[in-house]
């Protein structure tokens, strides 16, 4: 259905090519899922699809791209519109109209279908994605998940044979993923659609894979294959496939039902390991919320939260789109006056201060990293967060060295990969030395490798007695991280306790391996891997 | 009467229908009908508007509107001409240079003057208030839908140029909320120059990012060549300009001037010409709103508030204006306020809201 022979493009001003010579076939009505680090060319491979690239993006590409008996050399995006559906990784700038309905519609209206058609379809769309009852409402009003399943949907209403998908689950609860992937499923199973869909964050959509394209650092190679094959020995694997290989199953199971049928076995090596506890007891106070309530307009966004904060820990922010986390993290950082109730950081109320006093207290780093930077280069950047702080000079710069080795000083900021650009907003934001750092979903992009460095650098920064709170939807970097997980539902504080109890106890936010190996309270695969040889983290404590 | 179809009325009819109650607004400084203009009005907004975030925008341009006034008799007792009559009080005066004859500060403020005044800022609030209305019962993306076909492209980026405004609003604070989170000033001048570049950068990548889900999904495949789309849309686009010209000429002189007719003649040639050159285009419309009998009757409605301002002014021209010389109450000119009451009729024929359907049941019961 989806087939590239011989493909190589080259973005204009780019010495290396993104895509080198990849020959791939996608049969018909398969979910094909496209792997690989970030930067290793997967948009680039995905906008190739329906000739985005290089129609619209410009550049050079050799070899052939064909999507259902067309090739995009002869045909534009507009003209295989009927043939292949895209949805891009933002998809809130995508959307045209303003109402659900009408954007369903937009694609059929630009194609010319009769209107008794395209109203079948808009139905047929409204079931599938299960939108119906939100046909009349503003997109504005939308949570996010119920946004990606309009995108998606706007992309199908032309009734496309293929379907494109760059990160649809990246910014979406573990919830709102969930549905959208079983939207997907069902367009695979009910009418065969071939889906190919670019993703970071496995866990959940590994299972769904028939095919899986690796794509090796940097356009490199590629490799096709079916799931069990490809993860028994791909760098990037989630956790339950790490687990696998740790256990020895082969094949490898890629869902967590799968995996449960092995788990007895591993259970039972585990009995008398003990779960390794928390080695340092949090230290004194270093900030705390007290009765804070805050409205958007007549939306509660938070209702009477008190909460405090401890040197030393990595506290996890939870909770589903909307239910709050970013507001406390701005009430913290100071950027929102609390309209009830107070906020205190070593006992100054954050947004009483000036700009420059406020960074030496508490640094956030935004959901968008980039946002924090706008100089011409890193150098640049490092040098105005130096002088900005009243920093010596080269401290950022040498922060940044220690965070991720090897930026170079002239690369433009845009430049860098995902994970590049949260080092280094990480150094401007640690560099005046804040003892509460706040992070919001920073792990929108990065890959598993990227994923394992930030983990490490967070649980440094506990240790040297930093208090770090991370607002996430990624459960496995809280299993790994954090030591204790506050939950937020509309507003109001629903659980706050040690990381082990809660994630082990909830239905949506257990981590794979607390679900594969449940009653046993275990996170993460590392944790296992330590108990079985002998030696966990609490265990050194103790002696 | 009432309508069983789930489907709004055509936003033209709503536009029209407001439109009609500006033109009576336009037309009269009476305070008795500007009053009763803005109850219909606010009582039509709140049976029958829906649900959507825009149905807001009456209450927004109702803060506007008093806004206006405010600034309206402000100006006029500091700054405005000294009309004579009753005076209220004095301010002290500041003399100016001869040059700046016209303009005084301060001095005498009679009542004609405040009243005169308040008459003139209610007028501008009430046309605002039609405005909103028009935009909380059919919103201006609804209205953008029905243009003709030739016209689809401009239609096109008139939209995203709405829906653009408030995210530039959501992206400016996103990164005066940066600035801070580095230290920077958010406020004054230095604050205000660091923004300019990182709001036009995301404006660009999202704009970027519109494109390309927009030609993803076939915008602008069409096989008509683009010499005869860009001569339909000519065609039409004049044919609009001309028919507003035409009807604000016989509008703003009251009488049907020969000129102002001949233009609206011939404006409106070109745009049916315009529209059926450019139906034969490939798109096709989901959709699309009907125009039905309600629609009629709310256009009916509007347009009867205006024959009866019109009418009470060709009988007696100061029954529309605030009596000045002497001052009095103002007159009451029956055809105009019951032709204004009639255009309160939409409220019966298209309640969308809870509040107008339950409303609407205790009056039945």
């Amino acid at each position: 259905m989806i087939s590239f022979d011989r493909v190589t493009v080259t973005y204009p001003g780019a010495v290396v090519p993104a895509l080198a010579d990849v020959t791939l076939d996608i049969e018909e009505g398969h979910f094909a899922l496209a792997i690989g680090a970030t930067g290793s060319g997967k948009s680039t491979l995905l906008r190739c699809v329906n000739g985005l690239v290089p129609h619209f993006s410009g550049g050079r590409l050799s070899g052939t791209v064909s999507v259902d008996g067309r090739s995009t050399e002869k045909y534009r995006p507009r003209d295989l519109a009927d043939a292949v559906g895209y949805v891009g990784q933002d998809c809130d700038a995508t959307f045209v109209a303003d109402t659900v309905e009408d954007e369903l519609a937009y694609a059929m209206e630009n194609l010319g279908v009769d209107a008794a058609t395209m109203r079948r379809r808009v139905e047929d769309v409204l079931d599938t994605l299960n939108l119906h009852a939100l046909r009349q409402r503003a997109i504005t009003t939308l949570s996010g998940g119920q946004r990606q399943r309009v995108a998606i949907g706007a992309a199908f209403t032309a009734a496309p044979r293929s379907l494109v998908l760059d990160e649809p689950t990246s910014s979406l609860d573990p919830v709102s993923a969930e549905e959208v992937l079983a939207s997907l499923a069902r367009l695979v199973h009910d009418q065969g659609t071939t889906i190919l869909v670019a993703e970071h964050r496995l866990e959940r959509i590994a299972q769904f894979a028939d095919v899986v394209v690796a794509l090796g650092a940097s356009g490199g190679t590629v490799r096709t294959g079916a799931p069990a094959q490809i993860f028994a020995t791909a760098d990037l694997a989630p956790p339950v496939v790490r687990l696998a290989r740790m256990a020895g199953w082969f094949p490898v199971p890629l869902s967590v039902r799968d995996a449960r049928r092995r788990a007895p076995e591993l259970r039972h090596r585990l009995e008398g390991h003990p779960q390794p506890v928390p080695a340092v007891s949090p230290g004194d106070r270093v900030a705390g919320v007290k009765g804070l309530s805050a409205a958007y307009g007549p939306i509660p966004a938070l209702s009477d939260v008190t909460l405090a904060f401890h040197e030393g820990e990595v506290v996890a922010l939870m909770g589903r789109n909307g239910a709050g986390k970013s507001t406390l993290l701005h009430h913290l950082v100071g950027l929102r006056r609390p309209q009830r109730g107070s906020v205190e950081v070593l006992g100054h109320a954050p947004a009483a201060l000036s700009a420059p006093e406020a960074i030496r207290l508490v640094g956030l780093v935004p959901q968008d990293p980039g946002a924090l930077l706008c100089a011409q280069s890193v150098g640049a950047e490092c040098r105005d967060g130096d002088r900005e702080a009243g920093l010596a000079e080269g401290t950022t710069g040498a922060l940044l060295e220690s965070l991720v080795a090897g930026v170079s000083e002239d690369s433009h900021p845009k430049d860098l990969s995902e994970g590049q650009r949260l080092a280094l907003a990480l150094a401007v934001v640690l560099a005046p030395e804040p003892p509460l750092l706040l992070l919001d979903e920073p792990t929108r992009g990065l890959d598993y490798g990227a994923k394992e460095r930030l983990s490490g650098q967070l649980r440094q920064l506990a240790a040297r007695g930093r208090c770090v709170v991370v607002a996430t939807h990624d459960v496995e970097l809280v299993a790994e991280v954090a030591d204790r997980v506050i939950v937020l539902a509309d507003g109001e504080v629903i659980t706050d306790g040690p990381t082990r109890s809660v994630v082990c106890h909830s239905a949506g936010l257990a981590s794979q391996v607390a679900r594969i190996l449940a009653p046993a309270e275990w996170l993460t695969v590392e944790e296992i891997t330590r108990a079985l040889a002998g030696r966990t983290p609490g265990n050194e404590v103790a002696r | 009467m009432l309508r069983a179809r789930q489907q709004p009325l055509h936003p033209i009819a709503w536009w029209s229908w407001a439109g009609s109650l500006a033109i009576a607004a336009s037309r009269t400084t009476n305070l008795l009908l500007l009053g009763l203009i803005l109850a219909v009005v606010a009582w039509v907004v709140t049976t029958s508007r829906g649900s959507s975030p825009w149905a807001r925008s009456f209450g927004a341009l109702l803060r506007l509107g008093l806004f206006v006034v405010v600034i309206r008799l402000l100006i006029q007792v500091l700054f405005g001409d000294r009309v004579p009559g009753d005076t209220w009080f004095v301010l002290p005066s500041v003399p100016l240079p001869h040059w700046a004859a016209g303009v005084t500060i301060g001095g005498a403020v009679t009542a004609q003057a405040v009243i005169g005044a308040l008459c003139q800022g209610a007028q501008i609030a009430v046309i605002l208030a039609c405005f909103g209305a028009a935009n909380s019962l059919a919103s201006s993306f609804r209205l953008l839908r029905c243009v003709p076909a030739g016209l689809y492209e401009v239609a096109v980026a008139v939209t995203v140029a709405i829906s653009f405004t408030p995210q530039v609003v959501l992206s400016i604070a996103r990164v005066r909320d940066a600035r801070r989170l580095r230290g920077r000033a958010t406020t004054g001048l230095r604050g205000w120059r660091g923004l300019a570049v990182p709001v036009l950068d995301g404006a660009l990548e999202r704009s970027v990012a519109l494109a390309a889900s927009m030609d993803a999904r076939g915008f602008g495949r069409r096989p008509t060549s683009p010499r005869r789309r860009r001569l339909t849309a000519g065609a039409t686009l004049g044919g609009l300009v001309g028919l507003g010209t035409g009807l604000f000429e016989v509008l703003d002189s009251g009488s049907a001037s020969g000129v102002g007719l001949a233009v609206i003649v011939f404006g409106g040639a070109l745009v049916i010409g315009g529209m059926a050159a450019s139906s034969h285009g490939s798109r096709s419309r989901y959709r699309p709103d009907r125009w039905l009998g309600a629609e009629w009757a709310v256009l009916g409605a509007g347009l009867v508030a205006v024959a009866g301002v019109v009418a009470a002014g060709g009988s007696d021209p100061s029954a529309l204006t605030q009596p000045l010389y002497p001052l009095a109450l103002p007159a009451v000119p029956i055809s105009a306020l019951a032709g204004v009451l009639l255009a309160a009729l939409p409220s019966v024929i298209a309640p969308t809201s809870a509040l107008g359907r339950a409303r609407l049941q205790e009056a039945v019961a």
